[in-house]
């Protein structure tokens, strides 16, 4: 099975791990209008190339961050959330 | 006797006959580009030709003809939705299905069969009763039946009775079935060639001519095309395609991933699909088992299969039916399927005036392919989206209406 290294816990299989989808920038609720709204909810990074996502150990609850191409699904790297809110 | 079969197949009485002419020379304009030759490309193309008189239409392929998702489907054909809007639909699109091989002067095999969808918890039969009644109410044959009745449709059936995947009961919908897809798609090509269509296979888009709010050309590796109309319909690349036109969908793509066993004798009669175990089983006519289930866990533009997902769907369908464990896998395979936030269709008008969208179709595409093209076709002649097709219009995640039918969808196709 393909394996996901979490930051945390090493390698794993990845069927240990949930995918919670690209990494979306969270809009000002006083000053987004409705229309930036509705791309927040419904449009994900689907471009063909790296994506960065939130991934979830889901036995240890410990979520993280991960880089991976989305044609050849090689994942880049994985990392702690705290490099994102340090480095956004 | 191997000279006599030479000397027939030289001559000239009996020429070669092919459904679909040789990719021609592309012409430097037509009045419609379909992008996609699949199912709901040709369908589109052969409505434009055969119901409103539009030939000179091109579709473009980048591969071969139907090789996409229109080959990587697992056939269903139903209408068991929840919103009336997308019953409404699909229900036109089963009628379709119904008259489909006269329509195409092909056999499509179509056999509505009926299909049974299995509840193995209280809450799963609460929305049973629920699309039951909505099913009911849009006039479609759709209900809920007890573990007697789920008995006597499908007796092979492992109830499971007293063990933790108990079935419950189950919503059987009679106007449920199944069609070959090779066949669909080859009789919408033959039909749309022989009224004037011209299919480029090996054409990939490579780019669009934007001027102002229209499309000018479309730009492919064989070289520049005008035309009056766009059409979208390219499957798991929609959002690939969409984006060189400047539009952004709301669609992520995933991997679908099927297999089929070895063929056996006729012993199912029924398309029965499990939700809690994410598998759904159809026998085909040659005879082979077509399982099923949910897209991959995460998203990815590529068609490899896992051997986990391929596992789980096995673990289903034996699950289901002991005695498929010693039976052997003959091919498995998977497709991109292009995901809506509501499991339903985008349909009908983009930003650009003259590009129109046949997307997101997702897991759920090929029991649409007639009624698509058909919409589709009725909404590039008349320039104004049909009243059927309004509600799956792009503008519903801006105004936040949507069509949420991942109830009926979501691994039960």
């Amino acid at each position: 099975m393909k394996l996901l290294t979490c930051p945390m816990n090493g390698p794993r299989n990845i069927d240990e791990f949930q995918s919670f989808g690209p990494v979306r920038a969270r809009p000002d609720p006083n000053a987004t209008a409705d229309g930036d709204w509705s791309r927040h909810l419904f449009r994900a990074e689907n471009r063909k190339g790296i994506v960065v996502e939130w991934w979830r150990h889901v036995p240890s609850n410990y979520f993280f961050l991960a880089e991976r191409d989305l044609v050849s699904n090689e994942i880049i790297r994985t990392f702690d959330a705290s490099e994102l809110r340090d480095h956004p | 006797m191997p000279l006599r079969l030479l000397k027939y197949g030289l001559s000239r009485d009996y020429p070669v006959s092919g459904d679909i002419p040789a990719t021609p020379d592309l012409k430097p304009a037509y009045d419609v580009v379909i992008i996609g030759g699949g199912g709901h490309g040709l369908s589109c193309a052969h409505h434009l030709a055969k119901y409103h008189g539009i030939k000179s239409v091109a579709v473009l392929e980048k591969a071969y003809l139907a090789g996409g998702n229109t080959a990587r489907n697992t056939t269903t054909i139903r209408s068991n939705y929840i919103t009336p809007e997308g019953i409404a639909f699909y229900k036109e699109g089963v009628e379709l299905f119904e008259r489909l091989s006269q329509e195409l002067d092909f056999n499509v095999m179509f056999s509505q069969r009926g299909q049974l969808t299995l509840a193995h918890t209280e809450a799963t039969m609460r929305s049973f009763h629920m699309r039951a009644e909505i099913g009911k109410h849009m006039g479609t044959r759709t209900e809920v039946v007890d573990q007697k009745g789920v008995e006597e449709l499908c007796p092979l059936l492992n109830m499971d009775y007293g063990g933790p995947l108990e079935i419950l009961g189950g919503l059987w919908h009679a106007d449920g079935g199944t069609a070959r897809h090779d066949a669909v798609a080859w009789g919408y090509a033959a039909q749309a060639s022989r009224r004037g269509v011209e299919i480029h296979q090996r054409t990939e888009v490579q780019g669009f001519e934007v001027v102002g709010d229209r499309v000018q050309a479309v730009k492919t590796n064989r070289g520049r095309v005008a035309c009056g109309q766009v059409l979208i319909a390219t499957g798991g690349m929609n959002y690939d395609v969409a984006l060189m036109a400047g539009v952004e969908l709301p669609i992520r793509c995933y991997p679908l991933q099927a297999m089929v066993t070895q063929p056996l004798k006729p012993w199912l009669d029924t398309l029965v699909s499990s939700v809690s175990l994410h598998t759904y089983l159809v026998q085909s006519s040659r005879g082979e088992v077509v399982i099923g289930g949910g897209s991959d866990p995460y998203q990815l533009y590529s068609t490899r299969s896992t051997l986990d997902m391929k596992e789980h769907l096995a673990e289903g369908a034996v699950h289901l039916f002991p005695f498929l464990q010693g039976v052997r896998l003959l091919r498995q395979w998977a497709g991109i399927t292009d995901m809506t936030p509501d499991y339903s269709p985008i349909m009908g008008a983009s930003p650009l005036t003259n590009l129109w969208l046949d997307c997101g179709w997702g897991t759920w595409g090929f029991k649409a392919t007639p009624v698509a093209g058909k919409r589709i076709a009725q909404t590039i002649a008349e320039g104004r989206v049909p009243d059927i097709l309004k509600p799956f219009a792009l503008e519903r995640f801006e105004t936040f209406r949507l069509l949420n039918e991942m109830g009926a969808t979501a691994a039960s196709h």
